[in-house]
Protein backbone atom coordinates (compact mmCIF):
# COMPACT_ATOMS: atom_id res chain seq x y z
CA UNK A 1 0.00 0.00 0.00
CA UNK A 2 1.39 3.39 -1.01
CA UNK A 3 0.53 5.01 2.33
CA UNK A 4 2.60 2.45 4.24
CA UNK A 5 5.55 3.05 1.94
CA UNK A 6 5.28 6.79 2.37
CA UNK A 7 5.17 6.52 6.17
CA UNK A 8 8.28 4.39 6.30
CA UNK A 9 10.23 6.47 3.77
CA UNK A 10 12.58 8.41 6.05
CA UNK A 11 13.56 11.03 3.52
CA UNK A 12 9.99 11.69 2.39
CA UNK A 13 8.98 12.06 6.04
CA UNK A 14 11.66 14.71 6.64
CA UNK A 15 10.25 16.68 3.71
CA UNK A 16 6.66 16.16 4.90
CA UNK A 17 7.61 17.26 8.43
CA UNK A 18 9.03 20.47 7.00
CA UNK A 19 5.97 21.08 4.81
CA UNK A 20 3.56 20.45 7.71
CA UNK A 21 5.70 22.72 9.89
CA UNK A 22 5.54 25.55 7.35
CA UNK A 23 1.73 25.27 7.28
CA UNK A 24 1.58 25.07 11.09
CA UNK A 25 3.84 28.11 11.54
CA UNK A 26 1.88 30.06 8.92
CA UNK A 27 -1.39 29.34 10.74
CA UNK A 28 0.02 30.12 14.20
CA UNK A 29 1.35 33.46 12.96
CA UNK A 30 -1.91 34.37 11.19
CA UNK A 31 -3.78 33.47 14.39
CA UNK A 32 -1.68 35.93 16.38
CA UNK A 33 -0.71 33.25 18.90
CA UNK A 34 2.99 33.78 18.16
CA UNK A 35 2.73 37.10 20.04
CA UNK A 36 3.83 37.39 23.65
CA UNK A 37 0.98 39.83 24.36
CA UNK A 38 -1.66 37.41 23.05
CA UNK A 39 -0.36 34.48 25.11
CA UNK A 40 -0.02 36.55 28.29
CA UNK A 41 -3.48 38.00 27.53
CA UNK A 42 -4.85 34.45 27.60
CA UNK A 43 -3.13 33.65 30.91
CA UNK A 44 -4.37 36.97 32.37
CA UNK A 45 -7.84 36.08 31.02
CA UNK A 46 -8.14 39.28 28.98
CA UNK A 47 -7.79 37.75 25.48
CA UNK A 48 -9.20 34.32 24.60
CA UNK A 49 -7.51 33.89 21.20
CA UNK A 50 -5.30 30.98 22.33
CA UNK A 51 -8.20 28.97 23.77
CA UNK A 52 -10.36 29.69 20.69
CA UNK A 53 -7.62 28.42 18.34
CA UNK A 54 -7.04 25.32 20.47
CA UNK A 55 -10.71 24.42 20.87
CA UNK A 56 -11.44 24.89 17.16
CA UNK A 57 -8.42 22.71 16.33
CA UNK A 58 -9.53 20.04 18.79
CA UNK A 59 -13.11 19.88 17.47
CA UNK A 60 -12.10 19.68 13.80
CA UNK A 61 -9.14 17.39 14.43
CA UNK A 62 -11.09 15.09 16.75
CA UNK A 63 -13.93 14.41 14.31
CA UNK A 64 -11.64 13.79 11.32
CA UNK A 65 -9.18 11.61 13.18
CA UNK A 66 -12.04 9.63 14.75
CA UNK A 67 -13.65 8.95 11.35
CA UNK A 68 -10.33 8.03 9.72
CA UNK A 69 -9.46 5.77 12.64
CA UNK A 70 -12.82 4.01 12.39
CA UNK A 71 -12.25 3.49 8.67
CA UNK A 72 -8.89 1.89 9.52
CA UNK A 73 -6.92 4.64 7.79
CA UNK A 74 -5.00 6.00 10.81
CA UNK A 75 -3.90 4.67 14.17
CA UNK A 76 -4.13 6.60 17.44
CA UNK A 77 -1.15 7.55 19.60
CA UNK A 78 -2.25 8.03 23.19
CA UNK A 79 -0.10 7.37 26.21
CA UNK A 80 -0.87 6.79 29.85
CA UNK A 81 -0.22 9.49 32.44
CA UNK A 82 0.02 9.95 36.18
CA UNK A 83 -0.26 12.62 38.85
CA UNK A 84 3.54 12.53 39.29
CA UNK A 85 4.25 13.06 35.59
CA UNK A 86 1.26 14.84 34.07
CA UNK A 87 0.15 17.12 36.92
CA UNK A 88 3.59 18.09 38.28
CA UNK A 89 5.09 18.43 34.80
CA UNK A 90 2.03 20.32 33.59
CA UNK A 91 2.28 22.85 36.41
CA UNK A 92 6.02 23.38 35.81
CA UNK A 93 5.23 23.84 32.12
CA UNK A 94 2.51 26.35 33.04
CA UNK A 95 4.96 28.39 35.10
CA UNK A 96 7.34 28.43 32.14
CA UNK A 97 4.45 29.33 29.82
CA UNK A 98 3.79 32.52 31.84
CA UNK A 99 7.46 33.46 32.32
CA UNK A 100 8.51 32.85 28.71
CA UNK A 101 5.22 33.95 27.13
CA UNK A 102 5.49 31.40 24.30
CA UNK A 103 5.21 27.61 24.10
CA UNK A 104 7.58 25.23 22.26
CA UNK A 105 5.65 25.58 18.98
CA UNK A 106 4.72 29.26 19.18
CA UNK A 107 8.27 30.19 20.30
CA UNK A 108 9.50 28.84 16.96
CA UNK A 109 6.76 30.84 15.21
CA UNK A 110 7.54 33.97 17.20
CA UNK A 111 11.21 33.64 16.28
CA UNK A 112 10.19 33.36 12.63
CA UNK A 113 8.19 36.58 12.98
CA UNK A 114 11.24 38.38 14.36
CA UNK A 115 10.97 37.98 18.16
CA UNK A 116 14.54 37.60 19.40
CA UNK A 117 13.45 36.81 22.97
CA UNK A 118 11.65 33.76 21.56
CA UNK A 119 14.98 32.50 20.16
CA UNK A 120 16.50 32.79 23.65
CA UNK A 121 13.42 30.98 24.96
CA UNK A 122 13.99 28.15 22.45
CA UNK A 123 17.55 27.73 23.76
CA UNK A 124 16.07 27.62 27.28
CA UNK A 125 13.55 24.95 26.29
CA UNK A 126 16.33 22.75 24.89
CA UNK A 127 18.37 23.25 28.11
CA UNK A 128 15.31 22.37 30.22
CA UNK A 129 14.67 19.26 28.13
CA UNK A 130 18.35 18.32 28.53
CA UNK A 131 18.10 18.71 32.32
CA UNK A 132 15.06 16.41 32.28
CA UNK A 133 16.95 13.83 30.21
CA UNK A 134 19.79 13.89 32.74
CA UNK A 135 17.50 13.32 35.72
CA UNK A 136 15.09 11.01 33.88
CA UNK A 137 16.30 7.71 35.43
CA UNK A 138 15.99 9.10 38.98
CA UNK A 139 12.64 10.81 38.28
CA UNK A 140 11.31 7.67 36.64
CA UNK A 141 12.14 5.65 39.76
CA UNK A 142 10.59 8.17 42.15
CA UNK A 143 7.84 10.53 40.95
CA UNK A 144 6.85 9.84 37.34
CA UNK A 145 4.81 6.71 38.03
CA UNK A 146 3.10 8.03 41.17
CA UNK A 147 -0.68 8.02 40.99
CA UNK A 148 -1.15 6.52 37.53
CA UNK A 149 -4.44 7.46 35.89
CA UNK A 150 -6.97 4.58 35.79
CA UNK A 151 -7.45 4.78 32.00
CA UNK A 152 -5.60 5.98 28.93
CA UNK A 153 -8.58 7.48 27.10
CA UNK A 154 -11.85 9.17 28.09
CA UNK A 155 -14.04 6.48 26.41
CA UNK A 156 -12.32 3.81 28.57
CA UNK A 157 -12.60 6.01 31.67
CA UNK A 158 -16.32 6.65 31.38
CA UNK A 159 -17.20 3.35 29.71
CA UNK A 160 -18.83 4.91 26.65
CA UNK A 161 -18.34 4.28 22.95
CA UNK A 162 -15.68 6.51 21.40
CA UNK A 163 -18.14 7.90 18.85
CA UNK A 164 -20.48 8.96 21.63
CA UNK A 165 -17.69 10.73 23.55
CA UNK A 166 -16.58 12.48 20.34
CA UNK A 167 -20.14 13.77 19.84
CA UNK A 168 -20.49 14.95 23.45
CA UNK A 169 -17.09 16.69 23.49
CA UNK A 170 -17.80 18.33 20.12
CA UNK A 171 -21.15 19.68 21.35
CA UNK A 172 -19.61 20.95 24.61
CA UNK A 173 -16.78 22.73 22.76
CA UNK A 174 -19.18 24.30 20.24
CA UNK A 175 -21.45 25.51 23.10
CA UNK A 176 -18.42 27.00 24.84
CA UNK A 177 -17.25 28.79 21.68
CA UNK A 178 -20.79 30.01 21.01
CA UNK A 179 -21.03 31.39 24.55
CA UNK A 180 -17.71 33.23 24.03
CA UNK A 181 -19.27 34.99 21.04
CA UNK A 182 -22.54 35.75 22.83
CA UNK A 183 -20.69 37.15 25.84
CA UNK A 184 -18.28 39.06 23.59
CA UNK A 185 -15.21 37.35 25.10
CA UNK B 1 -7.82 35.67 -4.47
CA UNK B 2 -4.48 35.66 -2.66
CA UNK B 3 -5.40 38.60 -0.47
CA UNK B 4 -5.97 36.35 2.52
CA UNK B 5 -2.25 35.51 2.57
CA UNK B 6 -1.30 39.17 2.99
CA UNK B 7 -3.84 39.86 5.74
CA UNK B 8 -2.18 40.46 9.11
CA UNK B 9 -4.50 38.14 10.98
CA UNK B 10 -7.18 35.51 10.50
CA UNK B 11 -10.11 34.57 12.71
CA UNK B 12 -8.96 32.24 15.53
CA UNK B 13 -11.67 29.80 14.42
CA UNK B 14 -10.33 29.64 10.85
CA UNK B 15 -6.80 29.16 12.19
CA UNK B 16 -7.94 26.49 14.65
CA UNK B 17 -9.93 24.64 11.98
CA UNK B 18 -6.85 24.81 9.72
CA UNK B 19 -4.70 23.25 12.45
CA UNK B 20 -7.38 20.57 12.88
CA UNK B 21 -7.25 19.71 9.17
CA UNK B 22 -3.44 19.77 9.34
CA UNK B 23 -3.62 17.17 12.12
CA UNK B 24 -5.69 14.90 9.84
CA UNK B 25 -2.90 15.06 7.30
CA UNK B 26 -0.10 14.39 9.81
CA UNK B 27 -1.94 11.31 11.09
CA UNK B 28 -2.75 10.12 7.59
CA UNK B 29 0.51 10.76 5.72
CA UNK B 30 3.07 10.60 8.53
CA UNK B 31 1.40 8.53 11.27
CA UNK B 32 2.44 11.30 13.71
CA UNK B 33 0.41 13.66 15.88
CA UNK B 34 1.42 17.34 15.78
CA UNK B 35 3.88 18.03 18.58
CA UNK B 36 6.96 20.13 19.22
CA UNK B 37 8.70 19.50 22.55
CA UNK B 38 10.37 16.18 21.73
CA UNK B 39 12.39 17.98 19.06
CA UNK B 40 13.93 20.17 21.77
CA UNK B 41 14.95 17.09 23.78
CA UNK B 42 16.57 15.61 20.67
CA UNK B 43 18.38 18.91 20.08
CA UNK B 44 19.68 18.88 23.67
CA UNK B 45 20.98 15.37 23.05
CA UNK B 46 22.67 16.40 19.79
CA UNK B 47 24.38 19.38 21.48
CA UNK B 48 25.48 17.20 24.40
CA UNK B 49 26.96 14.58 22.12
CA UNK B 50 29.05 17.30 20.42
CA UNK B 51 30.19 18.86 23.70
CA UNK B 52 30.96 15.71 25.67
CA UNK B 53 32.91 12.61 24.78
CA UNK B 54 30.48 10.34 26.57
CA UNK B 55 28.10 8.27 24.55
CA UNK B 56 24.94 10.34 24.95
CA UNK B 57 23.00 7.80 22.93
CA UNK B 58 23.34 5.38 25.84
CA UNK B 59 21.48 7.65 28.29
CA UNK B 60 18.08 6.05 28.94
CA UNK B 61 16.12 9.12 27.83
CA UNK B 62 17.98 9.39 24.53
CA UNK B 63 17.45 5.70 23.92
CA UNK B 64 13.73 6.55 23.92
CA UNK B 65 14.19 9.73 21.89
CA UNK B 66 17.32 9.35 19.77
CA UNK B 67 19.28 12.61 19.39
CA UNK B 68 18.81 13.04 15.65
CA UNK B 69 16.95 15.14 13.10
CA UNK B 70 13.62 13.46 12.34
CA UNK B 71 10.04 14.32 11.36
CA UNK B 72 9.20 16.50 14.36
CA UNK B 73 12.55 18.32 14.27
CA UNK B 74 11.81 19.30 10.67
CA UNK B 75 8.30 20.33 11.77
CA UNK B 76 9.71 22.84 14.29
CA UNK B 77 12.13 24.15 11.67
CA UNK B 78 9.16 24.49 9.32
CA UNK B 79 7.22 26.47 11.95
CA UNK B 80 10.00 29.10 11.99
CA UNK B 81 9.90 29.31 8.18
CA UNK B 82 6.09 29.30 7.91
CA UNK B 83 5.71 32.04 10.50
CA UNK B 84 8.36 34.07 8.71
CA UNK B 85 6.51 33.70 5.38
CA UNK B 86 3.23 34.75 7.02
CA UNK B 87 4.76 37.78 8.77
CA UNK B 88 6.70 38.78 5.65
CA UNK B 89 3.65 38.56 3.36
CA UNK B 90 1.55 40.67 5.70
CA UNK B 91 4.36 43.18 6.23
CA UNK B 92 4.41 42.61 9.99
CA UNK B 93 7.89 41.07 10.18
CA UNK B 94 10.12 43.12 12.46
CA UNK B 95 13.05 42.25 14.69
CA UNK B 96 12.08 42.82 18.29
CA UNK B 97 13.92 41.99 21.52
CA UNK B 98 11.34 43.06 24.10
CA UNK B 99 7.58 42.55 23.60
CA UNK B 100 5.52 45.73 24.24
CA UNK B 101 3.56 44.33 27.22
CA UNK B 102 6.79 43.31 28.96
CA UNK B 103 8.41 46.69 28.15
CA UNK B 104 5.46 48.61 29.65
CA UNK B 105 6.00 46.99 33.03
CA UNK B 106 9.69 46.09 33.16
CA UNK B 107 11.34 48.55 30.75
CA UNK B 108 12.86 48.14 27.31
CA UNK B 109 16.16 46.60 28.45
CA UNK B 110 16.87 43.53 26.33
CA UNK B 111 19.17 41.90 28.92
CA UNK B 112 16.38 41.54 31.49
CA UNK B 113 13.90 40.17 28.95
CA UNK B 114 16.46 37.68 27.59
CA UNK B 115 17.30 36.47 31.11
CA UNK B 116 13.60 36.05 31.93
CA UNK B 117 12.97 34.27 28.60
CA UNK B 118 15.86 31.88 29.28
CA UNK B 119 14.56 31.01 32.76
CA UNK B 120 11.01 30.61 31.40
CA UNK B 121 12.31 28.41 28.60
CA UNK B 122 14.22 26.14 31.00
CA UNK B 123 11.09 25.69 33.15
CA UNK B 124 9.04 25.02 30.03
CA UNK B 125 11.46 22.47 28.56
CA UNK B 126 11.69 20.68 31.90
CA UNK B 127 7.91 20.71 32.40
CA UNK B 128 7.13 19.63 28.83
CA UNK B 129 9.32 16.54 29.02
CA UNK B 130 8.17 15.84 32.58
CA UNK B 131 4.53 15.86 31.47
CA UNK B 132 5.34 14.10 28.18
CA UNK B 133 4.15 16.86 25.85
CA UNK B 134 3.46 20.53 25.28
CA UNK B 135 0.60 22.79 24.20
CA UNK B 136 0.54 21.10 20.78
CA UNK B 137 1.43 17.48 21.69
CA UNK B 138 -0.89 17.30 24.71
CA UNK B 139 -2.98 20.46 24.28
CA UNK B 140 -4.15 19.78 20.72
CA UNK B 141 -3.05 16.32 19.49
CA UNK B 142 -3.62 14.40 22.72
CA UNK B 143 -6.90 16.07 23.60
CA UNK B 144 -8.31 15.49 20.09
CA UNK B 145 -7.58 11.77 20.58
CA UNK B 146 -9.46 11.95 23.90
CA UNK B 147 -6.39 11.08 25.96
CA UNK B 148 -7.05 11.41 29.70
CA UNK B 149 -3.45 12.47 30.42
CA UNK B 150 -3.59 15.17 27.72
CA UNK B 151 -6.79 16.78 29.02
CA UNK B 152 -5.35 16.83 32.55
CA UNK B 153 -2.03 18.20 31.22
CA UNK B 154 -3.82 20.98 29.30
CA UNK B 155 -5.73 22.01 32.43
CA UNK B 156 -2.46 22.05 34.43
CA UNK B 157 -0.67 24.10 31.72
CA UNK B 158 -3.31 26.80 32.03
CA UNK B 159 -3.69 26.51 35.83
CA UNK B 160 0.07 26.98 36.32
CA UNK B 161 0.20 29.66 33.62
CA UNK B 162 -2.71 31.69 35.00
CA UNK B 163 -1.25 31.54 38.51
CA UNK B 164 2.24 32.65 37.51
CA UNK B 165 1.05 35.25 34.97
CA UNK B 166 -1.06 36.73 37.78
CA UNK B 167 1.98 36.79 40.05
CA UNK B 168 3.94 38.67 37.36
CA UNK B 169 1.35 41.19 36.13
CA UNK B 170 -1.28 41.11 38.90
CA UNK B 171 -4.55 39.24 38.81
CA UNK B 172 -6.99 41.24 36.65
CA UNK B 173 -10.06 40.12 38.57
CA UNK B 174 -8.72 41.15 42.02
Amino acid sequence: MALKQLRSNTRAQLVLGLVFGVAFGFLLQKGGVTEYGVILGQLLLTDFTVVKVMLAAIVVGMIGVFLMNRAGMVSLHTRSGSVGATVIGGLIFGAGFAVLGYCPGTAAGAFGSGALDAAIGMIGIAIGAGIFARFYPALDRTVLKRGEFPAETIPELVGMKRGMVVAVVAVLILCLLYSFEVLGI
Amino acid sequence: MFECFTMASWSPYIVGAGIGVLSWLTFLLSDHPLGCSTAYARTAGMVESVLSQKNVGKMPYYRKFAPKVEWQWMLVLGVVIGAFISAYLSGTFSLQAVPPLFADTFGTGAALRFAVALVGGVLMGLGARWAGGCTSGHGISGTLQLSVASWIAAVCFFAGGILVAGMIYGFPIL
